[in-house]
């Protein structure tokens, strides 16, 4: 099971042997164990850890070599760590502190070419904030724009998500290439919707590779006339070949459709859209389509006039019709609250969604439509031990976890914000010194 | 689209309001000038029975029954007698409360859509703008209320944004659809005004080169607003000892932002003050004793947590989030147990949302804070729990004897459950007002649409 040369590489970088050094055998035994593997539940089963990665998964006769760590999960919920297709984590300490946001460019050279996870921060407090709620993976997304800047950036390409993991250290980001990330609101295309999608198209074409390209049209290397730096056009040119994905910002239902059609001229092009607040009304050909939503499913209101149909039964229905979706946390803040998915899940269950499909949603669906599904999204032996054992229901607002492993390590449940708490859970305290003396 | 930048100009919007005396109205028609014109829809006495209760004061009914006739509560209890000609609705087991109370919306002063023209929440024009009022700005078609209603929410304050020091007054709503904002006013409910500490009235102003540019000129203006206050009011207690005594005096000139002021400095205007760091509600505290007027709660109190003693000793309500932070540096030291610590500490804790979403569950809001206080060895009994989002919210208003709680006499404004509404998969089956079903989740005939909604898309959906 163990290797050496497995351990071997990680221990060659500093920061990895940071995770790897606590990473140890464990054995978590009683528990109702959510797979997420062909929706298959096991009532009492075990989940063995072992390392970076799940050993085994199975019911209670799975035997549990010797010398492993036991938790017993009796009465318990065991499911994959969470992802979110929708976070800023480590990309903003503070939203409205401008010298604190690493998400947004402004007066830029370059627009698709710009990789976001380039400048994740690993020290941030945030990110203990949201494993501790069971968050263990997250895309991290180009934002909307620096606050009270004028000059930002109004390119409908705001940059390239990553994939980071939650377990700390300077290996956290997985991807910095997850996909390139399209905001149609905030072209500089003339302020027509119309031509934002020639703006799009136009600059999917001048990227093609070579081989691809018609006669005559611009080369690869330059500026194009919508791709601004060899950097976007090296971006794109992996959408169009299908090796990253495009992501897309659309609520409206028409608007969708008109994505759905780029297909035909760019068939080997992964198009995800994020939003959906109208995706219901187009479910069908979502399904046609093979083309899966990122929604907030609490976003049920007529925000905008691009999203006028919103619902809070847009899950159940996409559901019905047979689209793949992910779910991400409809809240305020989707680096500091990135955390509260499940409550978003669980409004879309009370609303219609089946249980499965809304732990589905929060797990190996978001694995699955980034990519990362053969080492994170299910409890399976061979993927990465990132493990949440559930004091109850995942999706409930009064359950959290006991236990969070992230590749095997598990994580204290501690962060700044439970420091804070602790320092003022008793104020009678201060009449011994001041509490800044409590740490 | 721009979802998070429309979040983060919400933001900028949490707001103030501020109030005139209601003594200044003009008799007319049988009704005082801005005064409540809200007729409680028909309704028919009514038995539920069968039923869980959590009475919003920290009571908990297990197996009970309600009555509730001419708009108002009958009785409340266990082995209740429904009398002929009742209509008796079983419960099924499932749980019953007072309807849900947000003391701080933007409904209608920030309606959906959010489009440029829907923008009425903040008279940005200068520091002190007490002499306006939310209601004025308040579009009664805001497709929100309708949703808040089917998750409810049954009266709400609607309160100006908060880039102003002063920002204008509040107006507290019934939530039922109608024409004109004056039929939703809540009747008798005092007007609140928005005050703003911090951050965004110096950002405002300090980015024009004005005044306040930094939290000392934040509270440098409430005091020069007050101390002229204190001048305005005298001159009218002159005044009223005379016309009293029968001599003859002319009344001071009116001048409306004074009036608000006045209005607090009588006991008739509540004080409701977007605060988010414990050393400026300090502050806010101290200037409150200089010129004796009365805090009825601090909003977005991120850190209510930490002064929660010094809160419950000057009886101050803090309206907070379960589990906003960090969006900006004075909410930086946020933390998911803010409401039970106060709570615990003795002062009148009350969840709010500042969120046309948030507004929609704020009894998960309220489930999730004890949740966490409980893993960190707090136990805060659910019954007691609810008062946060019920009695709390009333009494932070001024409506707890009308409103908030199950109490024989007080309005029939009653959510009956699907589920123990701690629990995410709770919905709000049926929503009665003043006694009279407003929705019902399984009968669209009692599902309310907006003029705005009428031929759009999405014109059917009830949530």
């Amino acid at each position: 099971m163990r290797t050496f040369a497995k351990y071997l590489a990680p221990l060659m970088f500093a920061a990895a042997t940071i995770t790897l050094a606590h990473a140890e055998d464990v054995a978590i035994v009683g528990g109702t164990v959510h797979t997420m593997e062909d929706g298959v539940v096991i009532e009492n089963g075990v989940v063995i850890i072992s390392g970076d990665q799940i050993e085994a998964v199975g019911g209670p006769d799975t035997a549990v070599p010797e010398g492993y760590r036991v938790i017993d999960a009796t009465g318990k919920q065991v499911t994959p760590g969470l992802m979110s297709a929708f976070t800023l984590i480590g990309l903003e300490e503070v939203s409205l502190e401008g010298a604190t946001v690493d998400h947004s460019l402004s007066n830029t050279f370059y627009t698709a070419g710009f990789e976001v996870a380039k400048g994740f921060n690993p020290d941030t407090p945030i990110i203990a904030i949201n494993r501790i709620e069971g968050l263990t993976r997250a895309v991290i997304m180009p934002g909307f724009g620096v606050p009270f800047n004028e000059n930002n950036n109004k390119s409908i390409f705001p940059g390239q998500a990553g994939i980071i993991h939650l377990g700390g250290g300077n290996d956290a980001v997985i991807n910095s290439q997850a996909a390139v990330v399209v905001y149609p609101g905030v072209g500089d295309v003339g302020g027509a919707r119309g031509a934002v999608l020639d703006y799009l198209v136009g600059a999917l074409r001048e990227s093609k590779p070579a081989a691809k390209r018609r006669r005559g049209s611009s080369a690869s290397g330059g500026p194009g006339r919508f791709a601004k730096s060899p950097e976007d056009k090296a971006a794109l040119a992996k959408v169009v070949s299908g090796e990253m994905p495009l992501y897309v910002l659309e609520n409206k239902a028409s608007k969708i459709l008109q994505l759905l059609e780029l297909k035909e001229e760019f068939e080997d092009m992964n198009l995800i859209i994020l939003g959906a607040a109208e995706a219901w009304i187009v479910a069908d050909e979502l399904v046609e389509a093979g083309v899966p939503v990122v929604i907030g499913p609490t976003n049920n209101l007529p925000s905008s006039f691009d999203s006028l149909a919103a619902t809070l039964y847009n899950a159940a229905r996409l559901e019905n019709a047979g689209v793949e979706f992910a779910i991400v946390a409809g809240g305020f803040s989707a680096a500091h609250n990135a955390r509260l998915l499940p409550q978003d899940a669980g409004n879309a269950v009370a609303n219609g969604l089946s249980w499965q499909a809304g732990l589905e949603a929060i797990t190996i669906n978001p694995a699955k439509i980034f990519g990362i599904d053969a080492s994170f999204g299910s409890l399976t032996a061979g993927k990465e031990a990132d493990v949440v054992v559930w004091d109850g229901d995942p999706l409930e607002v009064m359950t959290s976890p006991d236990h969070v492993f992230i590749r095997g390590e598990e994580i204290e449940l501690v962060s700044r914000q439970t420091r804070l708490r602790d320092r003022y859970i008793d104020l009678g305290a201060e009449a011994d010194k001041p509490l800044a003396y409590k740490k | 689209m721009t979802r998070l930048r429309g979040l983060l100009l919400g933001a900028s919007a949490l707001a103030i309001m501020v109030a005139a005396p209601a003594t200044f109205g003009q008799e007319g028609e049988g009704r005082a000038a801005h005064s409540s014109s809200y007729k409680p829809m028909a309704s028919s006495p009514t038995m539920i029975t069968n039923v869980n209760i959590y009475d919003g004061r920290g009571g908990l009914i297990e197996g009970g029954s309600i009555i509730m006739a001419g708009g108002d509560i009958v009785a409340v209890g266990q082995n209740l007698e429904a009398e002929a000609g009742m209509v008796i609705i079983d419960g099924d087991g499932q749980w019953l409360t007072p309807g849900i109370i947000d003391v701080h919306s933007h409904f209608g002063v920030y309606a959906s859509p959010q489009v440029k023209a829907h923008a009425d929440g903040n008279e940005i024009t200068g520091a002190n703008t007490a002499e306006v009022w939310a209601e004025h700005g308040v579009w009664p078609q805001d497709p929100g209320f309708a949703r808040a209603q089917a998750a409810g929410v049954t009266a709400l304050q609607i309160l100006p944004g908060s880039a102003n020091l002063i920002g204008g007054r509040g107006v507290t709503l019934k939530n039922v659809p109608a024409r004109t904002v004056q039929a939703m006013k809540f009747p008798g409910a005092p007007h609140g005004v928005k005050f703003a500490c911090g951050e965004n009235p110096k950002r405002v102003y300090g980015q024009k080169g004005q005044s306040p540019f930094t939290r000392m000129g934040n509270v440098a203006g409430y005091r020069a607003a007050w101390a002229k206050a204190t001048e305005y009011k005298r001159s009218w207690d002159q005044y009223n000892e005379k016309v009293s005594a029968g001599e003859d005096a002319t009344p001071p000139t009116r001048d409306l932002q004074m009036d608000t002021l006045m209005g607090v400095l009588n006991g008739e205007i509540l004080i409701q003050n977007h605060c988010y760091r414990a050393d400026d509600m300090a502050n806010i505290i101290e200037v409150s004793k200089e010129f004796g007027f009365k805090i009825s709660a601090f909003h977005h109190a991120v850190e209510s947590y930490k002064i929660a003693d010094i809160l419950a000793e000057n009886d101050i309500c803090s309206a907070m989030w379960a589990d906003w932070w960090g969006f900006k540096m004075e909410a930086l030291d946020g933390i998911r147990e803010n409401a039970a610590l106060v709570h615990n500490a003795g002062a009148c804790a009350v969840i709010h949302s500042d969120s046309g979403i948030g507004i929609q569950r704020l009894n998960q809001e309220a489930a999730k804070t004890v949740a966490d206080a409980r893993k960190a060895g707090l136990d805060i009994p659910l019954a007691e729990a609810w008062s946060w989002v019920s009695y709390n919210a009333a009494k932070a208003l001024g409506i707890e004897d009308q409103t908030g709680s199950l109490e024989v006499g007080k309005d029939a404004d009653v959510v009956l459950w699907t589920a123990n509404p701690f629990s995410v998969y709770a919905r709000a089956d049926k929503v009665f007002i003043d006694g009279a079903l407003v929705y019902d989740m399984n009968d669209e005939a009692t599902h309310a649409v907006s003029d705005f909604r009428l031929g759009f898309p999405g014109e059917g959906d009830d949530r």
